[in-house]
């Protein structure tokens, strides 16, 4: 007989792998993980060991941030850009969710539109942009089609895959109670769906704020995206700055309706949402 | 073998025009080299009325089976008749409970046994009495607006068979309903089950590998074998009115040594 040592699995709290994590540990580490950057970045501001041109102290970000909102220019950007992102994000759930779940339920539309939409994912859309530009003008349409190309084909796969995860019996026992094809797209595969469209959503709007940024780079007048570049011309970090807390926040929030939506509408699900 | 008990319904099935017939059915899967013959020239007729089972090791093709009489796997050769007349796919004639996955979780309960009739578009009022009557024979009525994931595996799956047996499917087809619970629960539905189908008469075809509960539940019990063959059939003559104590009768006993002899 050889004598191995028996090998146990020694307990763990903080690198505890689905084994139960403390309520109190949560918090701790979730403000840890927001306060250590805004602490470095505090250190290396008001200690002066960076040039306060290049890196504003947080006291300053937030006064000049009082400022922009206070001469009302702030919420002139705010409302184009949150407007640019809506409309391309709308037009992009318009379209992918239909091509996501046509390619997901049936095999000749994932073979005739999911070459086309798989390959276009990989197609970089900075590099589209001057094309863009070309055939769509500098106006809002461009921007618009800018996010909307940036967000439609990932919109169209996440949830062609969601789709594809339906257990095989789930689709078999609707045929056997008797539902034809459009019975089960209706009934079955949209609202088996349902909580992974709202989840591809609420990712990919994050992405819709980065395209964002990228088209108001080209020709615009006003927008968040905007502001930050003209004050890169100026050297106006602070400006900047604040323009990415906004538009962080505004991420936030969104990202915690689509969380109560969720919750409000699909109770029967169980959410594994991160 | 000994039978001693008259039975009125099994004498009778071998008379009767089939329910449900699966002619001459092959299936191979994979070309070639690769080639597998899950389901090897089976053919069986169910009676109305009947209780039946098929019993066979793991991985022989009771499944593929199965899912080729309910229309939802392609064969390679044979067909399937539903009184007579032969069944091009699935349809609501041959309902069907599997062992996993069988609720539809967006939905609560009552509105996954009245999926069946919305589609067939039954008027809301009947569904809805449709739908009391069958929560109450599985006895979920205080679940009924439920979701599913508030419900236990036994729950789970009375709801599933409550659901085909609102749709009044000619045949009801079943892979493994009980084979993901314990076995408690699983005596429990059993008995729940033969009690239903005494109820009911519905004509069932049942997948299992317990070989008591084939033989609990069926009028006959169909033995296959690693080549996709049936290799016998097997007639259970017990008293038509069945209760758990009878597993542990001589008779019962009897069965039980002849099926798991042929198994092995
Ligand atoms: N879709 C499939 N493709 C290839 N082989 C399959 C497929 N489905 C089943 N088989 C094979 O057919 C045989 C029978 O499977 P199955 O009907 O599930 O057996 P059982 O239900 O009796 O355990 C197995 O050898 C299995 O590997
Ligand atoms: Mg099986």
């Amino acid at each position: 007989m050889t004598d191995s040592p028996r090998r146990y699995l020694k307990p763990s709290v903080f690198w505890s792998i689905r084994q139960g994590f403390p309520r109190w540990l949560q918090p701790i580490l979730i403000a840890a993980s927001l306060i250590v950057p805004v602490l470095i970045w505090s250190f290396l501001s008001y200690g002066g060991y960076v040039n306060p041109k290049f890196l504003p102290t947080p006291t300053e970000v937030i006064s000049t941030g009082i400022t922009m909102l206070g001469d009302g220019e702030l919420m002139v950007d705010i409302f184009a850009s949150l407007g640019r992102v809506m409309a391309g994000f709308i037009f992009a759930a318009i379209i992918g969710i239909p091509v996501g779940i046509a390619m997901g339920t049936f095999y000749s539309m994932d073979s005739l539109l999911g070459g086309f939409v798989r390959t276009a994912r990989y197609m970089p859309i900075a590099a589209f942009v001057p094309l863009i530009i070309i055939w769509a003008g500098i106006d809002e349409v461009s921007k618009i089609l800018i996010i909307f190309f940036g967000i439609v084909f990932y919109n169209a796969t996440m949830i062609a895959d969601a789709v594809k995860f339906i257990p095989n019996e789930t689709l078999n026992v609707a045929y056997t109670l008797g539902a034809n094809r459009l019975d089960l797209l209706r009934s079955v595969i949209l609202p088996a769906t349902l909580p992974n469209i709202l989840d591809t959503l609420r990712v990919n709007i994050a992405g819709a704020w980065n395209f964002l940024v990228l088209s108001e780079l080209i020709a615009a007048q006003n927008g968040l995206g905007f502001t930050i570049v003209r004050s890169q011309r100026y050297l106006q970090t602070d400006k900047a700055m604040f323009c990415i807390v906004v538009i962080c926040v505004i991420g936030l929030a969104t990202d915690f309706a689509f969380r109560l939506a969720f919750r409000l509408w699909l109770p029967w699900a169980e959410s594994k949402m991160s | 073998m000994q039978t001693t008990f008259p039975t009125t319904l099994s004498s009778s099935f071998t008379h009767a025009e089939p329910k449900l017939e699966i002619r001459n059915i092959v299936k191979t899967f994979g070309v070639g080299k690769d080639a597998v013959t899950a389901v090897d020239n089976v053919s069986l007729k169910i009676a109305p009325n009947e209780f039946s089972c098929i019993v066979g090791p793991s991985g022989c093709g009771k499944s593929t089976l199965l899912s080729i009489a309910a229309g939802l796997t392609r064969a390679t050769a044979g067909e399937i008749l539903v009184d007579g007349t032969q069944v091009p796919g699935p349809g609501a004639d041959r309902g069907m409970v599997f062992q996993h996955y069988t609720l539809f979780p967006w939905l609560s309960v009552a509105d996954n046994v009245a999926f069946g009739l919305k589609i067939k578009g039954m008027p809301k009022a009947e569904q809805k009495h449709k739908v009391a009557y069958y929560l109450d024979i599985v006895g979920l009525s205080n679940q009924a607006k439920a979701y599913p994931k508030a419900l236990s595996g036994g729950m789970k799956q009375r709801v599933a068979i409550a659901r085909a047996l609102a749709n009044d499917p000619e045949v009801l087809l079943m892979d493994e309903p009980f084979g993901a619970l314990d076995s408690q629960t699983k005596e429990q539905l059993q008995a729940f089950f033969h009690d239903l189908w005494a109820k009911t008469h519905i004509t069932v075809l049942m997948i299992t590998h317990d070989v008591e509960e084939a033989i609990f539940l069926s009028q006959r019990v169909f033995i296959m074998d690693r080549n996709g063959q049936i290799k016998k059939t097997i007639p259970i003559n017990l008293p038509a009115h069945r209760e758990l104590d009878m597993k542990l009768t001589a008779d019962f006993l009897d069965y039980k040594r002849e099926i798991v002899h042929l198994l092995r």
